[in-house]
C-alpha cells in the first residue's frame, strides 16, 4: 500500500518536473508572467511531493517491509533505525531518488528569493532546475524504481511495481542489510555531503545558463550565486575529506586516498569548481575571462553528472556492465545534451561575453589567476583521462588495463607543488599590474624564512629533496599568507589607530571572502603536509606473530597479547579483537585495538584498524589474519604514517576558513568593498 | 675406527642436511618482501586494489604463490610477467608500453595541456599588447597592492558615506 502510494507521490512529481520545464519555456517566450509564475509555483510544489515520496520509503525501510526490493538489498533487522534511515542513500535506486529530493529542496530555495529586476532569469532558471529533476524523477520512475516490491509468480520471485496476474506477494524473512563498510558513521554523513555539493552546482550553472539565453551576460550570474559556489564547493570538498577520513578508518589499508575512478569522479567537478571559484573573481573585478567562466560552470555541472554516472552506471567495472544497465545510455545522452546545448549557447553569445578591460601585465593578478586555472584544468586531463582510458582500451582492444595511484601520481604532483608555488605568489601581486620587481620585494622575507625552515628540516628530518621542496613550497605558502594578514591589519592599525587585533578581526570582517581564501590556502598547505608525510616516508611492515612475539618498525615496537573472538547476536556481528602492547624506545605507550567485524546478513568483513594518532606520526595495525582453531598465530600488518594527522587538523581548519567565507552577511561593506574595486578598475557595463 | 668414521660420516652428512633445511627456512620470504612485489600488481578480481592490501581469500593465495616464486629465486620482473601472462595487462598499476594503443595514455594529457597553455599564452599576449583606444580608459599603472594605506583609506570613506 505504502510502496504504491510512494511510487505514485514520485509519479505525481515527475510530471509536475516536467510541467514546470514546458510553462517555464512557453511563459518566457509568450513573456506569460502568470505562467512562469505558475511554472515556479510548480517547482516549489516537487519539493513537498519528493518529500512524501521519501517519506514512504522511510517508512518502508524502518518498517522491515523486506517484499520491497530497495528494503530488502540494503536493510536487514539486525540493523538499528538510523542506519535504516540512512540506507535510503545506500543503495542505487534510493540514491537516485535523495539526488531529486536535495535537488527539489535547491531549486526551491533559490525560487522563493526576490527577484526584483532580475525577474527575468527566473524561468530559465526554472527550466534548468526542472529538466535535471525531470532527468533524474525520471530514472526513478522508469528505470530505477526503489519501490519495486516481489511476487511470487508461477513459483519464481519477480520484482515487479504492480501486481501480475495470479501473483501473491512475496516477503523474504529478513534483508540482506547495508555494506558494512556503508556502516561507518563517516559513510553515513560522506555521501550526502557529496550529494549537496553535486546538487549545489546546478544553482550557479541554472543561473548561468539563465545569462545566456536571456542575454544578461555581464556578471549579475555570478554575484546571484556567488554564495551557492561557495557553499556548493564547501560540501564537494568537505565531502572529499570525510571520504578520505572514512577509507582511512574502514578500508584498512593505511591510506585515504588510492585514486579510485570513484573517488576521482568526485574529484573532478571539484578541480573545476575550485577553478571556477578563482576565475570568477577576475570577472567581479576586471570584467574579464567571461567566456571562460561560462565554460567553467558548464564544465562542473557536466562534470558532476558525469561524477554521478561514472558511480552509479556500473560503466566502471566493464564497458559491459554500462550497456547493459539502462540507466548508463541515458546518463551518457543527457550529459551529451547538456553539454552540446550548453556550448553551443556560449557559442551564440560569444561577442555579447567580450572582456572590458585589457590585461596589463604577465605578472598581474589575473594573469596568475589564469595561471592557477590552467594547472586546475591539467590535473582534470589527467584524471579524466586516467578514469577514461581503461573504458577506451576495453572498447578498442579488448583488453583490460588499470590506471593505479602510480600514474596519477607522477603526473599531478609537478602540477600540485606549481598550483602551491602559485598560491604563494598570487595573494602579493596586485589587479592589473605587477612588476618582477614588486613582487619580489613582498616575497623575499617569506622565501628566506622558508628556506631557512627548509635548511633546518634538511638538518634534522629528512635528505628526501622532492620532500624538502615540498616543505619549501608549504612554507613559503604559510608564510606570505601569514605575512598578508600582518601587513593588512598594521595598515588599518595605522590608519584607523586601532590596537591590532581588532584591527586584524575588522580588516577580517570587512574581507570575508579574502581572508577566508587566505585561511582556506594555509589549511591547504597543513593538509599537504600530512600528504606529503605520507608519499614521502611511510613504512610498513608485516608478519605473522605468536602471542608475546613483537615487530619493530620504525622505533616501534607491537608486542602481540592476546586475540579475543565473540559474537553479538544483537548486532549480527562476530568481533575479532586483538590486543597489541605498543612501545616506543623501549618505553610502553599503551595497547592498540586491531580488529575484524564479520556480518552475518551480508556475510562480508570490516577491517578496522587500531591506531595511535600524535602529530609526528600515526601508528596503524590492521589485524590481516589469524588462526581460528588455536588463536595461537596472527598476522599483522602495521604502518607508521608519519604527518597524516595534519592532514585532518588542516580539513578542520579548512571548514572554518570556508565557513568564514561564506557566512552570510548583511555587511554593507562588502558591497562597497566590491565597488570600490570596481570603480578604480573600470565602469561595469551595467546598471550594476 | 671404521665405525667411527661411518658414524662422523653420517653425523656430518646430517648436519649439512639440516643446515640446507635450516637455510631453506631462512629463505622462505618474509610477509615484507611478498609485500614488495604484490604491492606493484594489482587484485585482477577487485578493481584497483593492489594486491598487498586486499583483503580477499583469493588475494591471499596469490600473494603465497607471490611467495612460493621468490622463494624459487624468481625476480620480480618475472613474477610480474607471470602474472600478465596469467591474466592480462590489467594485473599491471599502469598500462605498459608494450602495444601502441597504449601509448596514447601517456600522449593525450600532455597534448591537451600544451595546447591549454599555448591558447592561453597567446591570450595573454594578445591582451597585453597595448591598445591605443583601451590604454587612456583604463587605470594608469598605480601599482595598487590592495592593502595599499591610501587604497584602504579610500574604502573607509566610502563606507562611511554608505552607512
Amino acid at each position: 500500500m505504502i510502496a504504491e502510494f510512494g511510487y505514485g507521490i514520485t509519479l505525481v512529481s515527475f510530471l509536475v518536473a516536467v510541467y514546470s520545464v514546458v510553462a517555464a519555456v512557453y511563459g518566457a517566450t509568450k513573456k506569460s508572467a502568470s505562467l512562469v509564475e505558475s511554472s515556479r509555483r510548480g517547482m516549489l510544489l516537487t519539493f513537498p511531493l519528493i518529500t512524501i515520496a521519501a517519506g514512504s520509503l522511510i517508512y518502508l525501510l524502518v518498517n522491515n517491509h523486506f517484499e520491497v526490493a530497495f528494503v530488502y538489498e540494503v536493510t536487514s533487522r539486525s540493523m538499528p533505525t538510523y542506519l535504516k534511515i540512512t540506507a535510503w542513500w545506500g543503495g542505487q535506486a534510493g540514491s537516485l531518488l535523495f539526488w531529486s529530493w536535495l535537488l527539489a529542496a535547491f531549486a526551491s530555495a533559490v525560487t522563493i528569493r526576490k527577484w526584483d529586476r532580475d525577474i527575468e532569469f527566473l524561468p530559465w532558471v526554472v527550466m534548468v532546475c526542472s529538466v535535471t529533476l525531470v532527468f533524474f524523477l525520471g530514472m526513478v520512475v522508469f528505470y530505477e524504481n526503489p519501490f519495486t516490491r516481489y511476487w511470487l509468480v508461477n513459483g519464481n520471485v519477480e520484482p515487479h511495481m504492480f501486481q501480475p496476474a495470479l501473483a501473491t506477494i512475496f516477503t523474504p524473512q529478513d534483508g540482506n542489510g547495508l555494506n558494512p563498510l556503508l556502516r561507518h558513521p563517516g559513510m553515513v554523513i560522506h555521501p550526502p555531503m557529496l550529494y549537496l555539493g553535486f546538487v549545489s552546482y546546478v544553482i550557479p550553472y541554472a543561473f548561468a545558463m539563465a545569462a545566456l539565453i536571456t542575454g544578461r551576460t555581464d556578471d549579475r550570474w555570478i554575484r546571484l550565486t556567488r554564495r551557492w559556489s561557495l557553499w556548493a564547493w564547501l560540501f564537494l570538498s568537505f565531502g572529499l575529506v570525510l571520504g578520505g577520513r572514512w577509507a582511512y578508518d574502514v578500508l584498512g589499508w593505511g591510506g585515504y586516498w588510492g585514486w579510485d575512478p570513484v573517488e576521482i569522479a568526485a574529484f573532478m567537478p571539484w578541480l573545476t569548481g575550485t577553478a571556477f571559484l578563482h576565475s570568477v573573481m577576475i570577472q567581479e573585478k576586471r570584467g574579464m575571462l567571461k567566456h571562460w567562466n561560462m565554460i567553467l560552470v558548464i564544465l562542473t555541472y557536466a562534470l558532476v553528472i558525469f561524477g554521478t554516472f561514472l558511480t552509479r552506471s556500473g560503466v566502471l567495472s566493464s564497458v559491459h556492465a554500462f550497456a547493459n544497465s539502462p540507466i548508463g545510455p541515458l546518463f551518457m545522452a543527457f550529459v551529451s545534451a547538456t553539454l552540446i546545448a550548453s556550448i553551443a549557447l556560449v557559442i551564440y553569445r560569444w561577442p555579447q561575453l567580450r572582456g572590458e578591460t585589457e590585461m596589463k601585465s604577465m605578472l598581474s593578478r589575473e594573469a596568475l589567476f589564469l595561471l592557477n586555472n590552467l594547472l586546475f584544468m591539467s590535473v582534470l586531463v589527467i584524471c579524466f583521462w586516467g578514469v577514461m582510458f581503461p573504458l577506451v582500451s576495453e572498447l578498442f582492444t579488448g583488453q583490460k588495463v588499470t590506471v593505479g595511484p602510480p600514474f596519477y601520481e607522477r603526473a599531478t604532483a609537478p602540477i600540485f607543488a606549481g598550483l602551491m608555488f602559485l598560491m604563494g605568489v598570487a595573494p602579493l601581486s596586485a589587479w592589473g599590474h605587477s612588476t618582477v620587481k614588486t613582487l619580489g620585494r613582498a616575497m623575499w622575507k617569506s622565501a628566506l624564512i622558508a628556506l631557512v625552515v627548509t635548511v633546518i628540516l634538511f638538518i634534522t628530518y629528512t635528505m628526501n629533496y622532492i620532500a624538502l621542496i615540498g616543505f619549501f613550497l608549504i612554507a613559503l605558502v604559510i608564510f606570505v599568507t601569514a605575512q598578508e594578514f600582518w601587513r593588512g591589519a598594521r595598515a588599518r592599525q595605522r590608519s584607523q589607530n586601532e590596537n591590532f587585533f581588532s584591527a586584524l578581526s575588522r580588516l577580517m570582517g570587512r574581507n570575508r571572502r579574502r581572508y577566508g581564501g587566505y585561511i582556506i590556502h594555509i589549511s591547504m598547505m597543513l593538509m599537504a603536509i600530512g600528504i606529503l608525510g605520507m608519499e614521502a616516508f611511510q613504512t610498513s611492515t608485516q608478519g605473522e606473530l605468536a602471542k608475546g612475539d613483537a615487530l619493530d618498525i620504525s622505533g616501534y615496537t607491537v608486542k602481540y597479547r592476546e586475540l579475543a573472538s565473540w559474537d553479538d547476536t544483537g548486532k549480527g556481528v562476530n568481533f575479532t579483537r586483538a590486543t597489541m602492547d605498543i612501545y616506543k624506545n623501549g618505553i610502553y605507550l599503551g595497547q592498540l585495538h586491531p580488529r575484524i567485524d564479520y556480518y552475518f546478513d551480508s556475510q562480508q568483513n570490516m577491517t578496522i584498524p587500531g591506531n595511535r594518532s600524535t602529530f609526528k606520526d600515526d601508528l596503524y595495525i590492521i589485524l590481516v589474519d589469524w588462526q581460528p582453531t588455536t588463536a595461537m598465530g596472527a598476522t599483522f600488518k602495521i604502518f607508521v604514517n608519519p604527518l597524516v594527522n595534519w592532514l585532518w587538523v588542516g580539513s578542520l581548519l579548512f571548514l572554518v576558513g570556508i565557513i568564514f567565507a561564506a557566512w552570510p552577511d548583511r555587511d554593507p561593506a562588502e558591497e562597497i568593498s566590491r565597488r570600490g574595486i570596481s570603480l578604480s578598475a573600470t565602469q561595469p557595463s551595467a546598471a550594476d | 675406527m671404521k665405525k667411527f668414521l661411518y658414524t662422523f660420516t653420517f653425523i656430518v652428512l646430517l648436519g649439512i642436511l639440516f643446515t640446507g633445511a635450516a637455510l631453506a627456512q631462512d629463505n622462505l620470504p618474509t610477509d615484507d618482501e611478498v609485500n614488495k612485489v604484490a604491492h606493484d600488481l594489482y587484485c585482477p578480481v577487485c578493481q584497483n586494489t593492489p594486491l598487498d592490501v586486499c583483503p580477499t581469500d583469493a588475494c591471499k593465495d596469490w600473494r603465497e604463490q607471490i611467495r612460493g616464486m621468490l622463494a624459487e629465486g624468481k625476480t620480480e620482473a618475472q613474477i610480474q610477467q607471470y602474472f600478465v601472462d596469467q591474466f592480462g595487462d590489467r594485473v599491471l598499476a599502469a598500462p605498459p608500453l608494450t602495444t601502441k594503443f597504449n601509448l596514447i595514455i601517456y600522449i593525450i594529457p600532455p597534448l591537451i595541456i600544451l595546447a591549454g597553455a599555448i591558447i592561453l599564452f597567446r591570450s595573454l599576449k594578445e591582451w597585453t599588447t597595448p591598445k591605443a583606444a583601451t590604454a587612456s580608459s583604463s587605470e594608469d599603472g598605480t601599482e595598487a597592492s590592495p592593502l595599499k594605506d591610501d587604497y584602504l583609506a579610500r574604502f573607509e570613506e566610502e563606507a562611511k558615506k554608505q552607512k
